[in-house]
Parts: structure tokens; sequence; C-alpha cells
């Protein structure tokens, strides 16, 4: 290729990519837009995507007091830091056991992990609506968590990386005195955070953004997780008046947009893994 | 504690009857053997033998299926590894590559001296005593890295260690508890060649130092030659002999062990007893002292040092068609063609006679009056005593 | 005798630890295995059990019924409509997927430029939370004061209520899926790329296949068949598995042109209680996926024994 050739071709693909990323990021920008105008400048048939009077602090205070937007965050915050605490506990060690423990009914085992791993779990969600009513916990947080306490994606992704730790690391560990227990959390698990990180995101960007589960079994304010909670903000604004909602919408989706630019790749490994299941 | 008080009891270890198979593939036959404490005996055999798991099987980290191992006169069978007061250094080092190299030699005195809660990360810290036994165990780490001239290494990770610093390493984690018995499997394999001779010496100085008993695994017959007080050479899951090396190399039990120690590889030649006392080998006639029955057919091992040249053919003497000559420096191999073998004959001999030799030329070899060994077709050494070459009265003079 | 007496000891002794073994086997996966029976094997065996009786949530009595909730799904007008828009959705939202994100993934990999950049902006959307954003696009499609609306009036192109409209929404929706998928193909498929040794393009570029279309046609796209059944495979369980879109922007309205399998399925379920005839829904949606699941491993598995 000659160089004006090159010149051009690197000219073509800026010019698409630019444009395909703008179409992609275009309901981000009109989010943030009309976030931060005054109900007014929302029916004006000249569109600007800066205000012409500034209503950032108004959209924005009313999103986080007429709806209890920090508490549907913080009860995003619990419910995903409890289901991936409880999933990394009980995962792991069923991970390690199935990767280097040898024991009558490890294969019987891994066929249940797999089969888990081939349910959706929408198919589950009648059956385990009637066991949150049965034990009580409808419309509480363990509602929220109970249901996602083993992650067979994460048993199976832990197993993966476990089998490819070397069996003499094993063998040092147990002579060295540590239990098998402590073989998972000293060893095995800080040997696999690539695994652990990868599983992290999966789990939370996955239970933040849920809506089918706490749809079903959430109904008061008080425990609703943030893709819920905006849901029923914009129920309940039943008029035009987009400034705050696209407000809370900024806000649900802002911490894992954050986190994203903050830690890409892990994101999109994690990510990837994740939907390979 | 009460494990270091037991160091004082003589830490052998017996071994008895030890079977193992995997998956209905027998690997470990009825294995016996007595190690004496402070003895070094090596595992030795070809990749796949099964010392690994017979290793293994001592330290507990593998069941056998039957037979009994005896530690210091206790039966430790029912023993998980971490009481069994042994340590093992491993071939990939199995060092944790996300601690530190004195987090990794820590570890195994923290498992036996912390609690549970004193282990702990914050609470641990808080509890009464921890501080005073983490530093003891600090001050007894620094001194095992000190006599390993590692101690300049220990906030490195392992991944920012070379390949001997790492064994290093290894063997500090297995020292800093002082075990009563050191398990060794192949440690040097995956060291360079001029490393492998230096940690050689070095290890066998370290079980000079320690005088505890040292079993130590390796396929390479350098290794077993130089650094053991005994060599147990297993084949295909048993033991085929055990003695010190050099009976081993002297006196081989059969014809696989043979052709296992000595490089060059001791040759072999088949041989036809024909009356009393003499053989027939590669259409030459040789003189032996064994009584053998006429026409039985025997396998001649003479190793390459063993033959030297000869001015012309007679008794005791091969004669073949040289295929070429190797100069490894201060000896010189020549490879010979005999009739009656597809494997050339290999000789050692003295470099001042290279120029002496040609591709093609024929040369004859006479049998030295070293060693010659005579094994039975089934591969076992033909009578206890040495088969001696008788000496060729006139030759002699 | 004494013999004899010592391989019994070892064989008690062989069976302990053995039993030592399968105790700490039993100990660690334990939790994990109690959990997985309790929350997906059996409630999967009782979706499987529900599907063949009529019970209604919340009632006291039930009925088996057989296979009698298959055959009135398959006589039902809105469960075929759901069928049917998912089928059309699935359709749509699979083939500018792949041709998106392959076309993408080979525009970004041609050069060297703002590579990482181009990736989180096409992947961005992939991991923000359907929910918020689909009120977004609700009110980038509202009829008078959304976005689309004022640019298309703009440059003259019609304009229309998107989501109330039945011959725009299910195209609509399908876009917002594609939308948020698109990050997911491409990223898979630049994956796929960089896969592929520099060892073939060279030996391609030797042959005198030098051209960027040859290049592509003899090297890339083979090399790319593999990730390509892949990712159709994924973005197809997850276009099937489309919910949260119908369920905040149209409840399967106007009509029943938008109405999707998960979103029957909810419907069914939770709100006109018909738990049993939800249930046979579940049941048809785990057989498409298990379909698809199979369907992949052999995928997988063939491109396993290939490499
Ligand atoms: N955990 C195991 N499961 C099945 N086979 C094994 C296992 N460990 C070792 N083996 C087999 O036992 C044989 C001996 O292995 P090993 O003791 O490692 O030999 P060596 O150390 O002498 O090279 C090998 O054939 C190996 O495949
Ligand atoms: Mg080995």
């Amino acid at each position: 290729m000659t160089l004006p050739m090159k010149i051009l071709a690197g000219a073509v693909r800026h010019a698409i990519l630019l444009t395909t990323g703008s179409l992609v990021l275009a309901p981000f920008v009109w989010m943030v837009s009309l976030s931060l105008k005054p109900p007014a400048e929302l029916f004006s048939s000249s569109f600007t995507l800066l205000p012409q009077h500034w209503f950032a602090v108004e959209n924005y205070a009313r999103a986080l007091t007429e709806a209890p937007l920090p508490r549907y965050m913080l009860n995003g915050v619990i419910v995903c830091a409890a289901i991936l605490l409880l999933q990394i506990m009980i995962c792991a060690p069923a991970a390690y056991a199935l990767a280097k423990v040898r024991f009558a009914g490890r294969q019987v085992m891994f066929g249940f992990v797999l089969i888990g791993l081939l349910i959706p779990h929408q198919v589950l969600a009648l059956p385990l609506f009637i066991l949150c009513y049965g034990l009580g916990i409808f419309n509480t947080y363990a509602a929220l968590i109970f249901p996602f306490v083993v992650s067979p994606f994460g048993i199976f992704l832990f197993r993966q990386f476990f089998m490819s730790i070397p069996d003499d690391i094993v063998h040092a560990a147990r002579l060295d005195g540590l239990s098998e227990l402590s073989i998972v959390w000293r060893i095995m698990l800080p040997m696999s955070l690539p695994a652990v990180l990868a599983f992290s995101i999966v789990s939370v960007v996955s239970h933040w953004n849920d809506l089918f589960w706490p749809l079903l079994v959430v109904r008061s304010q008080e425990f609703m997780p943030p893709s819920l909670g905006i849901v029923t903000f914009a129920n309940a604004e039943a008029g035009n008046d987009y400034g705050p909602l696209m407000a809370g919408a900024t806000v649900v989706v802002a911490p894992l947009v954050i986190s994203f630019l903050a830690a890409q790749r892990w994101f999109i490994e994690g990510l990837t893994a994740g939907s390979i299941k | 504690m009460a494990t270091q008080m037991m160091r004082n009891a003589l830490a052998g270890v017996s071994i008895h009857g030890i079977s193992k198979s995997f998956d209905s593939a027998p690997i470990l036959n009825g294995i016996s053997l007595d190690i004496r404490d402070g003895e070094f005996l090596t595992l030795l055999g070809p990749s796949g033998c099964g010392k690994s798991t017979l290793l293994r099987i001592i330290a507990g980290l593998e069941q056998q299926d039957c037979g009994t191992i005896e530690v210091a006169g206790v039966k430790v069978d029912r023993l998980r590894p971490k009481q069994r007061d042994v340590a093992m250094v491993f071939q990939s080092y199995a060092l944790y590559p996300h601690m530190t190299v004195s987090e990794n030699m820590a570890l195994p005195l923290k498992m036996r001296r912390l609690s549970a809660w004193q282990r702990l990360p914050v609470i641990g810290a808080l509890l009464p005593k921890t501080c005073a036994v983490s530093a003891e165990i600090k001050t007894e780490v620094v001194r095992t890295a000190k006599a390993l001239g590692i101690d300049h290494l220990l906030a490195h990770k392992p991944g920012q260690l070379s390949g001997g610093q790492r064994q290093r390493v290894a063997v500090g984690r297995a020292m800093v508890r002082h075990p009563a018995v050191f398990l060794m499997d192949e440690p040097l394999s995956n060291l360079d060649a001029k490393l492998r001779v230096q940690m050689r010496g070095e290890i066998k100085e370290l079980h000079r130092r320690l005088g505890v008993t040292f079993i130590y695994v390796t396929h390479d017959q350098t290794e077993a030659m130089t650094m053991s007080d005994r060599i147990a050479v297993m084949l295909n899951g048993q033991l085929a002999q055990v003695a010190s090396p050099r009976q081993i190399y002297a006196c081989p039990a059969d014809r696989r062990v043979a052709e296992l120690i000595g490089s060059p590889k001791i040759n072999l030649l088949e041989a036809t007893a024909r009356s009393e006392g003499l053989l027939t080998v590669a259409g030459s006639a040789l003189a032996v002292d064994n009584k053998l029955d006429s026409g039985s057919s025997v396998t001649l091992g003479i190793r390459p040092e063993s033959l030297q040249p000869a001015e012309w053919a007679g008794l005791n003497t091969l004669t073949g068609r040289l295929r070429y000559v190797e100069h490894v420096g201060a000896d010189l191999f020549a490879h010979v063609d005999v009739p009656g073998s597809s494997e050339p004959l290999v000789a050692r001999l003295p470099v001042e006679l290279a120029s002496n030799f040609q591709s093609d030329q024929i040369v004859h070899l006479q049998i030295r009056r070293e060693q010659v060994l005579l094994f039975s077709a089934d591969g076992r050494r033909v009578s206890e005593g040495d088969a001696r070459v008788t000496p060729l009265r006139s030759y002699a003079q | 005798m004494k013999a004899q007496q010592a391989s019994v000891v070892d064989r008690r002794s062989r069976v302990e630890t053995g039993f030592a073994e399968t105790l700490a086997g039993y100990t660690l996966a334990g939790p994990a295995l109690v959990l997985i029976f309790a929350l997906f094997i059996l409630p999967g065996a009782a979706v499987l059990a529900i599907a063949t009786t009529d019970w209604h949530l919340g009632a006291k009595t039930l009925s088996f019924v057989g296979a009698a909730n298959f055959t009135s799904l398959f006589a039902d007008r809105v469960f075929r409509a759901a069928l049917f828009n998912t089928a059309v959705y699935v359709l749509m939202v699979v083939p500018s997927t792949l041709v998106l994100g392959l076309s993408l993934a080979l525009l970004i990999e041609s050069g060297k430029s703002l590579r990482a950049f181009y990736r989180a902006v096409h992947f961005l959307p992939f991991m923000t939370s359907l929910a918020a954003m689909a009120i977004v696009w609700e009110a980038l499609l509202h009829p008078t004061i959304g976005l689309v609306n004022q640019v298309f009036g703009l440059i003259g192109l019609p304009t229309a209520n998107w989501l109330r409209s039945e011959a725009t929404v299910l195209p609509i929706l399908a876009i917002i899926g594609t939308w948020q998928s698109l990050g997911l193909a491409l990223v898979l498929f630049l994956a796929g790329l960089k896969a592929i040794p520099q060892d073939l393009y060279d030996a391609a570029d030797i042959d005198g296949a030098d051209g960027v279309l040859d290049r592509l046609r003899v090297v890339t796209l083979p090399s790319l068949a593999p990730v390509s059944l892949f990712v159709l495979i994924v973005v197809t369980l997850r276009a099937f598995a489309a919910f949260d879109i119908v369920q905040i922007l149209t409840r399967g309205g106007p009509g029943d042109a938008s109405v999707m399998l998960l979103y029957a399925l909810y419907r069914e379920s939770f709100e006109y209680l018909t738990t049993g005839y939800g249930a046979a829904i579940a049941v048809i949606f785990l057989v498409i996926v298990i379909a698809l699941a199979m369907l992949q491993t052999r995928v997988v598995n063939s491109r396993t024994s290939r490499s």
C-alpha cells in the first residue's frame, strides 16, 4: 500500500469507528445531558448537549431525595457484597475439592455443577420464589441473596484455575502443616487472583444490574437494589419529568462505568469469561 | 516441640512391603527397604518407575495399598503428612509464588507454633505471645537463610529468583523446621549442568552438617554415584538392588542394573559356553572362571574401560571394524562393530592413541583384567563371585 | 499367619485414610453440593413437575393434567405470539450483532491507534444496567421530545411513536438488544483475531494473497469460523433471554406485538398466577437453552479436536 492510501485507510477507519462509537454512546450522552437540563428545555426542539440554564443541582437533588436513591445504592452494595462473599466462601472450597482432592463421587458432583451451569436462572424463578416464601424471607435482603449464594460458574471457573496449579504446591502445603481449608484460603485463592477478580466482576455486574429476580421478591423500597429502584422511580414519575429520572439513571449506572474505565482489561476479560460459561 | 524431641531417637526409615496401584495399574510392587539414621540413600531409576510415588507415600501425601512405613521406629501409616516429621524438596520446588522467600520459609513454623487464632491476620497480632513467637520464627528463618546464603533474598518473591536461588529457598523451607528425614525428589533436574554440579556438592555438605536421614530421588546416575551412601535401584516398581555406589557399579545384581549405571553404557554381547571355562563371543574365545554348562547361552557385560587395544587377535581378544572414534577430552571412545552384535562395542581408550585409529580399520581389543560380568538368559548375574577373565600368561609377561 | 494379620491391619488403615480423604472432599464440597441441590437441581425438577399440573400460585389444591399445559400453550394465541416475537427478535438481533461485531473488530484491528479506546466505547453498554438504560432509551424514543424524532424530523425522515406502533416495536427492541450485545461479540471477535498466528498471514503473502480482501478471504475469515459459531451461540442465548426491555418499555404491547418468552413466563407465573402454565413456558425455554448449549459443546469439542 502506498503512503497516501495508508493515510486514507486510516482516516476511513477512524471516521467509521467514531460514528459507530458516538451512536453507541448516544444514550449515555443523552442521559447525562437531560439530567442537567430544566424541564422547559426538554421540550425545546432545538436540542443542545449542554443546557442554557444549568439545572443539575435541582435534578440530582430531587433524584436523591424524592426517590430513596441512596438507599437503593446501599442495598445494591449490601446485596452484591454479601452474594460475592458467600459465593467465594462456598465455591472456592468446592472447586478445590473437585480439582485436588480425590474422593468417591467427585465426578457425579462435577456433573451436578455442570447441570447447574446449564440452567438459566429465570427457569428456576418460580420454585425459588416459593422457596423464599416458605422460608419466610420474602421481601428481605435474604431473598435477594439466598438463591445466588452458590454459583456453578464460580465453581467451574475456580476449578479450572486450581487444576492448573501443580499438585506439588498442594503437597508442599500439606507437609508444611496447612489444613485443607487453609490451603484454599492461603494458597489456592491467592494464586488464582485473576480468576477471583474475573469472577467478582461477573458477579457484581450481574447482580447490580439484575431486574428479574428483585422484581419478584422485593416489594418495599427499603430493600430494592438499584435496577429495580430506578424502574420504580420511573413508574412513579408518570409525567415527562425526565430531569430527575435521568439524574437517577446516571447515578445508578455511574459506579460500574467508573470501575470499568478504571479496570477496563479486567472487566472485559471477566465478562467475556462469564458469558462463555 | 514434641517432634523436635523425637529427633534424638534414631530416625531411620523402615519401608515394609509397600505396594501401590493407580487405576489397577501396579506402580509399586512390594518394596521393602531399611534406611539407617543419618544415611544418604538414593532412589535411582528411569522416569516413571515409581520413585516419586514411593517418596510421596513416605511423606504421607499418597496412601499405599499395603505395607507399612516406620520413621524412627514409629509406624506412621495413619499420620497426616505434617505429623510425620519429614520435609520434602520438590522437583518443581513448589514455592508459593504469592509469598516472599521469608514467608515461604516461615510458613511451616507458623503452622506448627501458632494456634489457628494467632494466625488470623489482625486478631492474631493482638493475642498474647503471637509477637514473641513470630519474632522467634523470624530469627530462625534468618538464621537458616544465612546458612544457605540466601539472606539477601528474603524480601523477594520466588518469581524474581534464578533457578539455583529457588532451589536453595526450597531447601531452606525444608530445613527450617529441623525434620528427622529429608525427602528430595529430583531437586537438581531443573538446573543447568554447571549449577547442578555445584548444588550436588552443597547438598552433600548439608547432609554432612545436619547428620539426618536423606532420601534422595534421581534418575541421574552421576548424582546417585557421587552423593549416596547407598543406592536403591528401582525398576518397574521393584527394588532391583540396594548397595553402595561401588558395589552397584562393580557387582550389579542383574543386567538392567548394569545397563542403568555407567556411562557410556556397559557393552552387552551374546556368548555361548563351549566347554569348561571357555566362551565363544563375537567370533572370539574367552576364558572365564565360571563353570557353565556347555552349549548354554549367556550375556557378557564388558564396561568400556575394560577393553584395551591389542596388537593381534587371540584369546580374550575381540576383533572388529572401527566405526568411528569420539573425543571427549580426557578419553577416547572407540565404537567398534563386532560380529554377532548390531550395536557397536564401545571402548574407553587413552587419548594418546587417537592417531593410531582410522575409520574402517580392523582393531583388536583385549578384555583387560577387570571384571567381566556374566548374565544368564533371565538377566540375573551368574554366580555370586566375580567372573574373572583368566589372564593369558604369555601376554601378561 | 503374622503376615496375614499385618495385611488385615494395612487394609483397615487404607480404608481409614481413604475415608479421611473422602471426608475432606465432602466437607469442602458439601455446602456447595447441598446448595446446588437446593437451588438448582430440586427447583429444576420442581419446574418440570409443576408444568404438569393446573396449579395456581397460592392455591391449596392442584391436580395432575399431564401435557395439557403444553397443548393449550401451543393453542394459545398469546404464547404463539411470544414464540413468534422471540424468534423474530432473535433473527434480528443475532445477525446484526454478529455482522456489526465482526466488522467493527476487523476495523479496530486493522489499525494501531486508539484500539483500546474504541473497544471500551463499544463494550460499555454490555456492562451497564439495562433497566436504567431502558429508561434512557424510552426518553430517546419519546414521540415528541425524544432525540430520535427530533433528529429525524430535522433531516426529513419519518417520525413515529416507535414503542407504541406494532410495526416498529420489535425492530426497535432488536436495535436496543443489538446495542447491548454488540460489545460482547466485538470483544470475542477481537480475541479470535489476536489468536490467528502471524505465520498464516506470512504464508498467504508468499502465496500471493496479499491484498486486504485476499487476506480476509484466505486467512482471517476461515480462522475466525470457530469463534464465530461460538459468538453465535452466546449471543443467541442472550437474545432468547430478553426480558428487561420488554418489561420496562412495552409490557408486551401494543397488543401482543412485543410479548416475548421470558415476559410471558413472568406474566403467567407471577401476574396471572397461572403457575402450571408459566412452568410449562419455563420448560420450553429450558429446552431451547439446552439445545443451544449442546450445540455449543459440539462446537467446542470439534474446535479442540481440530487444534
Ligand atoms: N496420581 C496418579 N494417578 C495416576 N497415575 C499416577 C499418579 N501418580 C503417578 N502415576 C503414575 O505412576 C507412574 C510412576 O510415577 P512416578 O512415581 O512419578 O515416577 P518417577 O518419579 O519414577 O518418574 C507413572 O506412570 C505415572 O503415570
Ligand atoms: Mg518423579
